[in-house]
């Protein structure tokens, strides 16, 4: 399925951020579109701007001129306690590494965002855990997880309940190469069959063949301090 | 609901600490309660040493001074009151009965106490308990005397045993009433108040062991009067040192009282012995109160070793907190969970508490009234209970709020992003 009434995932345009009103400028991007259902990976070295960029698109941070649209909705328009539900509903988050809830197990990990906003619904978790390989480990405890299978868990939190827009932040960082591509295929897989829209981040290049789009943030951002390697 | 069963799992995982802290809330509320019922318990058993008498006579004096050497066997009177005035009250139309003291000698360090039958009939303690015998029973003769248990019990005696006693009331020594001894006939049960503490001779024992002691003195040698050559219609007292009264009807209990104060043959006064009970208590109000600060205190570290419990582990926790905010748990939710987990503990902790101070009273009761002649016990479940614990829950969530406002101001800061 697909969201063919949404014309884009992302709408960035003028965008600026810094932390405080006398703090450096993090963050200024003229234009940024992603499209619906589209994948995207964004080349993002460390230093960059693409963690604070991510809380923009997360609604976590405001920023301080131009235009957020995620999915259709301005985000500047929501308030804080607005954003966070608007982010739980619509968007799938996975991170680096630790994803998980070190106290609870496999199930209620992926099922926590159903908990947490009743538009997301829990009746795919069979196939999701299925297509991922994890259905075994839904009774097990996160720590007993190799990382590769903690990452599967992120994915299958990420996916569960149809979020339109999913967002990974160096999500294969912390697998070796075998693991990295499985899960790219895995993730990617999934969420075409979701129709959601990927933004995937890496400082990792050579992941960026198979996704529809390749962006760099360092020519996208003008305030990105560009490390010479 | 999600909340409480993250906060639940969350506690879970941390068992240990968890359990520690459990705990230790749970020491502190059980001392809070248990310093509650220890504080009701004394001033019961205190209040309850004396009951069903309406007013205690003696000389003219201080009031309180009459209370502790009638009814604790503290201190002693200054002057008697005469047998003829005693008669004359026990006699009294509105009276319903009295219970005659005659105090002043010791028997190695226990107070001897001369009285009358009315005594083991009609005093009463703990509201309706009277003094009972657990072997013999009471004197009738004047070299006759029956023992409080405690007496009984550091003394070894039991009934059949000679006693000399001895005059005014310091160790035994060179005052000894050795020219005429007593039989102990008699054993009072248990009964955790100053009864137990004293010996029982009759008031015609009290003449009898006086007889040849004019000026206070014991007897020049060779005019020592052997027992033997005593008889109890002789020995009709003179003096007894104070008296307790029961009235016919309570509603003359303050009449009495006007009519004794205002005694013509003799200055007497006369006291209500639960006003007079009420004064000598609040004189030691003083240490209810550090006991009620000292339970309150403990309460309150109790507590601190929770919040230290939970705010040690906020920084291990970032990451969690990063998460549930992905997830789209807003900042105030991340406060609440916290809050929640204070919340838990602090409830647990008073449950467990309660168990405990149950427990812990059951347990110590035997031994406490043994050795402190304290009888302690949970009054059952009153409205300031009720209000100490909500007190505990309250400032578990005051204090909760630290480590929530803590993770609530991480939670700001960090977003989604981690500095782990």
């Amino acid at each position: 399925m697909s969201h063919p009434t949404l014309p884009s995932s992302i709408t960035l345009e003028g965008v600026e951020f810094a932390y405080g009103p006398k703090l450096p400028t993090i963050i200024d991007i003229p234009s940024f579109e992603l499209g619906a259902g589209e994948s995207c990976f964004l080349y993002g070295p460390s230093g960059c701007g693409k963690t604070t960029l991510l809380g923009l698109i997360a609604g976590v941070l405001q920023a301080r001129r131009g235009r957020v649209q995620v999915l259709g909705q301005e985000l500047s328009a929501l308030s804080g306690a607005k954003r966070d539900a608007w982010r739980g509903s619509n968007i799938g988050y996975i991170f680096q590494m630790f994803n998980l809830i070190p106290y609870l197990n496999v199930r209620d990990n992926i099922l926590l965002p159903t908990r947490l906003h009743s538009s997301r619904k829990a009746d795919e978790l069979g196939r999701i855990a299925a297509s991922l390989g994890i259905e075994e480990l839904l009774d097990q405890g996160v720590l007993e997880l190799s990382v590769g299978q903690q990452q599967r868990v992120a994915a299958a939190r990420a996916l569960i309940g149809a979020p339109p827009l999913v967002i990974a932040d160096e999500p294969t960082s912390a697998l070796d190469a075998a693991h990295r591509e499985r899960f790219l295929e895995l993730l990617l897989g999934q969420c075409k069959e979701a129709g959601a829209a990927l933004l995937f981040v890496s400082h990792d290049q050579s992941l960026a063949p198979i996704f529809h789009k390749q962006l760099s943030l360092p020519e996208l951002n003008r305030a990105a301090k560009v490390e010479v390697a | 609901m999600l909340l409480f069963s993250l906060a639940w799992q969350s506690l879970r995982n941390r068992r240990v600490t968890t359990l520690l802290t459990v705990f230790s809330i749970a020491l502190s509320v059980a001392l809070l309660l248990g310093v509650e019922a220890l504080r009701v318990s004394a001033r019961e058993s205190f209040s309850s040493t004396i009951s069903g008498t309406d007013l205690i006579v003696g000389a003219r004096g201080g009031g309180l001074q009459l209370l502790l050497y009638t009814v604790f066997r503290m201190g002693t009177a200054t002057n008697n009151v005469k047998y003829e005035s005693f008669e004359e009250w026990s006699k009294h139309p509105a009276v319903a009965w009295t219970i005659p003291y005659s105090l002043g000698d010791s028997h190695r360090g226990f107070r001897v106490v001369g009285t009358n039958e009315n005594f083991y009939k009609q005093y009463r303690f703990r509201k309706t308990r009277k003094a009972e015998f657990v072997a013999g029973r009471a004197p009738v003769e004047f070299n006759e005397a029956a023992l409080g248990s405690d007496a009984a019990e550091k003394l070894g005696y039991k009934v059949g045993t000679k006693v000399t006693l001895t005059h005014g009331i310091g160790a035994a020594g060179i005052m000894d009433h050795d020219d005429k001894p007593f039989t102990v006939v008699g054993i009072l049960d248990k009964t955790s108040t100053p009864i137990d503490r004293s010996i029982y001779i009759t008031l015609e024992g009290m003449s009898a062991i006086h007889v040849g002691w004019q000026g206070g003195a014991p007897p020049e040698p060779g005019e020592e009067v052997p027992s033997t050559k005593l008889k109890k219609e002789d020995l009709k007292p003179e003096a007894i040192t104070a008296f307790l009264l029961r009235a016919k009807s309570r509603i003359d209990t303050l009449r009495i009282q006007r009519d004794v104060n205002n005694y013509l043959p003799e200055p007497l006064m006369a006291i209500i012995p639960g006003v007079a009970m009420g004064e000598l208590w609040s004189t030691v109000k003083y240490a209810e109160i550090a006991l009620e600060i000292v339970g309150g205190f403990v309460v309150l570290v109790g507590l601190l070793g929770m919040l230290v419990a939970i705010y040690t582990t906020l920084n291990e926790r970032r990451r969690e907190m990063a998460i549930l905010r992905a997830l789209g748990a807003g900042p105030i939710k991340i406060l609440s969970l916290f809050l929640i987990e204070s919340l838990m503990l602090a409830a647990s902790g008073c449950a467990l508490g309660v168990g405990l101070m149950y427990a812990g009273i059951a347990a110590l009761q035997g031994v406490v009234e043994k050795q402190f002649g304290l009888y302690l016990r949970w009054q059952g479940f009153q409205p300031e209970h009720g209000i100490y614990l909500g007190l505990v829950l309250g400032a578990a969530v005051l204090i909760g709020l630290v480590p929530a406002w803590r993770a609530y101001r991480n939670t700001l800061a960090d977003g989604l992003s981690v500095r782990v």
